[in-house]
């Protein structure tokens, strides 16, 4: 045995260290894998010795390798191992090894356990704060779980270096196991006003953590957190508490009220850039959730303006770029206040950084109104042709897009301006965004009626210059413009003027370069306009024009017919083929024109996004049921041969295709309108009829950028800066003719205007360009109101929205908790009244009763704050003389003085000892002092006094209370038989001072200990307790609860929570559960789970132990 | 809360990777990966301010070492920074004037006083005294423990 460890010693010395490692490496630059790769295989060498010190140095070298991105997981017990040393240098290393590699699938989390118990335990402070270091890292559910109260008894530990890491970890602790929050709730409040600064911020932090997400639950810490936040000097505290007003103020507007006035006195007074950053944000919020209802702020407004102006003038980066930030958020609610400032903004467009003039641009979003609109989208469109860099430039183009498309064309009064935008934007070198302005195109022709002649004719221009749009190659991602190009004007084809042509330059041999996609519509869109040409030339008998263009087609299409796209091919099959059949009619001097035009008939209109979802499912329906019965396995296997078969005609099926005649086509088409139209899931675009209009997935197309060096030029395209031009002499003018019809008469009500239309009210003056008419997204009859099925139920944070103040019956934490809160009221004043009220409370000790006292409490807290005058006069005792008072109002009077007792929290001992702990509260506004704490013994349970003192004497609590505080004390209690609950009177005594006279006061209350209480969290290996069930020596119960419905490991996780069980093995529906009493007992659980039943049978030495527990567990279940 | 803090070198060496919530390993590359590129792209004179996937990253470059923190939608980034310029300021005191080759050589020290500062995520205390005396005083531990151990202990031969 010696020579095995002289040999390792001997061996350690040459062993590498991590500096040799390090070292080794940089040696090694070239071959650094194959250098590294012999250094895991010594480093499993390592690990395989016995010397702790080799191995810690085999995994400190590992948690760098890990760093280098290699694995490491396989070395997982080994981290164990050394984190369990009993050195502090290596379990250091252990644990930092361990945070930096586990997370929630190493399996040996599990085994850690009990060391991390061990370690938390520790008598040395170091060892606690190591392990909570790195468990607030690799924290698992299962770890939180069975952690949990124990990370809660150091929060109240004596040295404030761990009390302020427990803290923090509780945060983690909640995350992964939401049902602690409840019982630790009180004791972290209470670390908000802890003496040591480093905790008091830790409380702070997890606090606004929790708060920020959810809330509500929290408003009534809000007193609590205005006083830190006047008396707290200590900036990073402050930022958190300011941050957390800002969640609060959305819910509570009284609150937002009251913070204007300290934040606007931080804002004036601070030189921390951070803090006033924070104050800034937070009145924003504050003003926003204030905004409705309330007279303006606008002096903090302005303020804050102000400010961010600084900021954004400062040379500093950062400053410039957070004042944009915070300015976009006052854009929303005042958009006034900013616009003012547009040239600073405009100016931020220039900045050297990128990151600033995105900023800018955003804000620029927000900042458009009918008035500057063309101005600001004039700059940007300068900006476009300054820009340097692609990704700048497209930015900027998607963001005229944006800033001109919001809200449904809000701010656009000239859609000609618009179309001519798009077109210019066309010319752009190299940009990835064709498909974004193609579907602007789309949409504004579609949506706006009245510019479909403007748009066509540009279309038409567009098509003609197409070679212009592609260059050299088909991959360049602005001819997807043509895509929309040729759509609309084949849609709109009646707006053309000359048709012809345009069949002409979509039929030009060029086209077959262009992405199959593109071809398609072209090909489709040419037979809409031979369609249209056709008409034009009904009803002159042997129209040379019309068989030209037939004869057009017949020479053009097989071009396409050819095509490697399907999809082209197809459709140019089946056209040529019509067209053909068409030229045969012509021939013979049929009149075609309106039957082919009849191929097309129809108006397109748009469909809400949400539609589909929106369509209610009738009553009866039941969309999981099958229609017919599922066929059966043979069945399937007898149509195999006829899938087969069917496999082999696709060849057949084209050819078929182009035999169709339009009659036949026509009819089919009635036909699939009469299904339609009595299908009542069908949603119907129009009344008339309806087309269908399928886009190719635009985005999967393979776009390469290119830059070219000449800028392209369009000839014969109008610029949009004529627009502007126009546009201000149209307002002009406008204005004058509105003053002289003022004059005559009230201005007509435009029927046709746009329902949009919400500017603000100086912009209703200026009337768009056109009569716009902006067709509206249809949405299907009765739709379903809105949902908001946005959340994201995977959020950690939802499990922890839980209501604090309300009292929850399931809520018994550690061994017990008890919460009592009896009101004391100031007898002496009012005599009767009192005294009789008193006496019916102390009899309704149910939790619903308490429950409303505490919300009435609450309710008369608030009360309290608006009238304080009142209160001093009940304070110099005047009361006795005035006439009685309403109900009410002696009421919350009576509730001044209220002291009380928070909770009881038992903590588990050896043998027959048990730890209460209570927290005092003292709600009332004066100073409470000598509070003394006795309750009556039982044969059974008795107070440990300390020796000397008589059996009936109390224990005095060793502090006073100030009004508002809360501490907590410990009280010893042995305990003889624990096989049954007990309830202990107990009187609390104490002396409350107020500014004149100060009085005894007496406050009732009862201990309840209850069988739980006196089990302790025991692990059990699954070995060991089949010996114990084998033993024989156990007596059997069981339990049956009903109507359970939630998660197996959640019915898991709060038995062993609520009662202190460990699971000893778990095999899906079905878990070993086990526990252990102070003395002694053994508890063993089966659970059991099926639809929502849940079977407990369990087994414990203790008959009437047992029985209770379980008794104590279906109670737990039955109030939840 | 902050999600992970950085420190790697302008050549796009990881040097430090602390990672407050849990994340795969393959994700942990990824996004180290990606996130050096977007800040090594950066030119001097840009904000130290960006935002990325759903974070906000704040960073800043000390001598050859970048500072990388990610930190949550509401979070105050002047704030990071400031807890940036601490953590540097830490190591400084700690190592005397420290440099890219401390943190590499002893990357389990720089790990430690991070963990003295930052814990889950959240500040742990705003004083860099009770910061550097945590720190010294777990040292001193370390020094006990190592130093009665004589070779012949070792051996267990004394």
């Amino acid at each position: 045995m010696a020579l095995k460890i002289v040999k390792g010693s001997i061996d350690r010395m040459f062993d590498k260290n991590l500096q040799d490692l390090v070292r080794g490496i940089r040696n090694h630059k070239d071959d650094e894998a194959k250098y590294i790769s012999t250094c895991i295989d010594e480093i499993k060498q390592e690990l395989k010795q016995d010397n702790i010190a080799v191995k810690a140095n085999a995994v400190c070298k590992l948690t760098y390798l890990q760093m280098l991105g290699y694995d490491v997981s396989w070395a997982a017990f080994n981290i164990v191992e050394v984190m369990s040393s009993s050195k502090f240098t290596y379990k250091r290393i252990g644990y930092l090894a361990a945070s930096q590699c586990f997370h929630e699938g190493t399996d040996v989390i599990m085994l850690t356990t009990n060391q991390i118990r061990k370690d938390l335990s520790s008598p040395n402070q170091y060892d606690t704060g190591v392990a909570l270091t790195g468990l607030s890292c690799f924290v698992t559910p299962d770890l939180a779980r069975d952690l949990a109260n124990d990370i809660m008894t150091l929060m109240s530990h004596t040295k404030p270096y761990i009390r302020k890491k427990a803290v923090l970890i509780m945060y983690k602790v909640f995350l992964k196991y939401p049902e602690s929050l409840r019982p630790a709730f009180p004791r972290l409040k209470e670390k908000l006003e802890d003496p040591d600064p480093g905790v008091q911020s830790a409380a702070v932090n997890v606090i606004c953590e929790l708060a920020r997400r959810n809330p509500k639950n929290y408003l009534s810490l809000a007193p609590l957190f205005f006083k830190l936040m006047t008396s707290s000097t200590n900036n990073w505290v402050l930022i958190k508490i300011i941050k957390l007003f800002g969640a609060l103020t959305p819910l509570e507007p009284r609150l937002g009220k009251k913070l204007i006035e300290p934040l606007t006195n931080l804002i004036h007074s601070t030189s921390a850039m951070s803090l006033l950053y924070e104050c800034v944000n937070t009145v924003i919020a504050v003003l926003i959730s204030l905004s409705s209802g309330m007279p303006n702020h606008s002096a903090s407004i302005q303020l804050c303006v102000q400010k961010l102006r600084i900021l954004i003038e400062d040379s500093d980066q950062n400053l410039k770029y957070l004042g944009l930030l915070a300015m976009s958020k006052i854009l929303k609610t005042h958009p006034k206040s900013v616009q003012s400032h547009k040239d600073l903004i405009l100016q931020c467009l220039d900045d050297k950084d990128e990151s600033i003039r995105l900023r800018a641009l955003d804000l620029l979003y927000g900042m458009v109104s009918k008035k500057n609109l063309m101005e600001i989208v004039k700059k940007l469109m300068l900006h476009v042709d300054k820009a340097e860099g692609t990704t700048y430039r497209d930015e900027l183009l998607t963001k005229i897009i944006d800033i001109c498309s919001q809200s449904n064309f809000q701010y656009i009064t000239n859609f000609e301006w618009y179309i001519s935008i798009l077109v210019e934007l066309t010319r752009l070198e190299g940009t990835r965004h064709g498909h974004l302005i193609a579907s602007q195109m789309l949409d504004v022709a579609i949506r706006v009626k009245a510019i479909r002649g403007f748009a066509v004719a540009q279309m038409a221009t567009l098509l003609d210059n197409a070679h212009l749009l592609t260059g050299n190659t088909q991959r360049n991602g602005i001819c997807e413009v043509l895509y929309a190009a040729a759509w609309i004007c084949g849609e709109f084809s009646e707006h053309l003027e000359d048709p012809m042509q345009t069949l002409e330059a979509m039929l030009r041999p060029k086209v077959a370069t262009l992405p199959g996609h593109i071809q398609a519509v072209y090909v489709q869109n040419a037979a809409k306009l031979f369609a249209t040409v056709l008409r034009k030339h009904d009803g002159e008998t042997e129209s040379q024009a019309a068989q030209e263009t037939s004869q057009l087609l017949i020479d053009r299409l097989p071009l396409f017919v050819q095509s490697a796209n399907l999809e082209v091919q197809e459709r140019a099959s089946c056209i040529l083929q019509l067209v053909k059949y068409i030229q045969k009619l012509q021939q013979k001097n049929v009149e075609v024109a309106e039957e082919v035009t009849a191929l097309f008939a129809g108006e397109l209109n748009p469909v809400a996004p949400k539609a589909q979802k929106k369509v209610p499912i009738p009553e009866g329906l039941d969309l999981d049921a099958w229609i017919n019965e599922p066929p059966s396995e043979s069945e399937s296997e007898d149509e195999k041969p006829k899938a087969v078969f069917a496999k082999e005609e696709p060849k057949h099926s084209r050819s078929r295709h182009t035999e169709v005649d339009e009659k036949e086509l026509a009819r089919r088409r009635e036909v699939r309108k009469q299904e339609q139209a009595n299908n009542p899931f069908y949603i119907k675009a129009s009344p008339s009829s309806q087309k269908v209009y399928d886009a190719p997935g635009v985005e999967h197309i393979p776009v390469v950028q290119i830059d070219l060096s000449v800028p392209l030029k369009v000839p014969g395209m109008p610029m949009s800066d004529q627009y502007l031009k126009l546009e201000v002499e149209r307002r002009q003018k406008e204005k004058a003719e509105r003053k002289k019809k003022e004059k005559k008469k009230k201005r007509e009500k435009r029927g046709k205007e746009r329902k949009a239309d919400s500017g603000p009210e100086s912009e209703e003056d200026i009337t768009p360009a056109h009569q716009v008419d902006i067709v509206t997204e249809e949405m299907p009859e009765n739709a379903l109101p809105s949902d908001d099925d946005d959340k994201d139920p995977n959020d950690p944070h939802k499990a922890l929205d839980i209501d604090l103040d309300k009292y929850v019956p399931y809520c018994r934490h550690l061994q017990f908790i008890h919460v009592l809160h009896i009101i004391k009221p100031t007898v002496y004043w009012f005599p009767f009244q009192k005294s009789s009220k008193h006496k019916k409370k102390k009899q309704k000790k149910e939790k619903e009763e308490k429950e409303k006292k505490k919300k009435k409490r609450h309710h008369h807290h608030h009360q309290h704050h608006s009238d304080a005058g009142g209160e001093d006069s009940v304070q110099n005792g005047t009361v006795e003389e005035e006439e009685p008072l309403p109900v009410s109002q002696s009421h919350s009077v009576s509730l001044k003085q209220e002291v009380k007792v928070y909770d009881i929290q038992g903590n588990h001992q050896d043998e027959s000892k048990v730890v209460v702990s209570v927290i005092f509260e003292n709600k009332s506004d004066s100073f409470l002092k000598s509070m003394e704490f006795n309750v009556l013994d039982s044969l059974n349970s008795k107070l440990q006094r300390p020796e000397g003192a008589g059996a009936h004497d109390s224990l005095t609590v060793p502090f006073q209370l100030p009004p508002g505080v809360s501490n907590e004390a410990r009280f010893v209690f042995s305990v003889q038989s624990i096989i049954m609950p007990q309830k202990l009177k107990g009187t609390l005594t104490f002396i409350v001072k107020s500014d004149e006279s100060s009085t005894h006061e007496k406050l009732d209350f009862k201990l309840h200990f209850t069988c739980t209480s006196y089990l302790i969290t025991t692990p059990c290996y699954s070995d060991a307790y089949a010996k114990l069930l084998e033993s024989g020596d156990l007596k059997g119960s069981s339990l049956r609860l009903e109507g359970i419905n939630m998660p197996f490991h959640h019915l898991l996780a709060r038995i062993c929570f609520h009662h202190h069980f460990s699971v000893v093995e778990r095999i899906d529906s079905c878990a070993s559960m086990y526990s252990r009493s102070i003395q002694g007992h053994h508890v063993c659980l089966l659970v059991k789970t099926s639809d929502q039943t849940v079977s407990i049978d369990a087994k414990c030495d203790e008959p009437s132990l047992l029985g209770n527990v379980l008794d104590e567990i279906k109670q737990t279940f039955s109030k939840c | 809360m902050m999600r992970f803090m950085l420190l790697f070198s302008r050549q796009g060496k990881l040097r430090l990777q602390k990672w407050y919530t849990a994340t795969a390993e393959r994700d942990k590359k990824k996004m180290v990966r990606e996130l050096m590129q977007v800040v090594l792209a950066r030119k001097p004179k840009m904000c130290s301010f960006l935002e990325w996937r759903d974070l906000k990253i704040v960073y800043k470059r000390y001598a050859s070492l970048y500072f990388c923190c990610a930190v949550e939608e509401h979070d105050n980034e002047l704030i990071t920074l400031e807890v940036i310029h601490r953590f540097v300021e830490l190591l400084d005191k700690y190592f005397g004037s420290v440099c890219e080759l401390d943190i590499i050589f002893n990357f389990e020290k720089a790990y430690f006083i991070l963990d003295e500062f930052l814990m889950g995520g959240e500040i742990q205390d705003t004083s860099k005294k009770s910061v550097l005396k945590a720190i010294e005083q777990a040292d001193l531990l370390q020094e006990e423990d190592e130093s009665p151990r004589s070779v012949l202990e070792e051996m267990g031969l004394a």
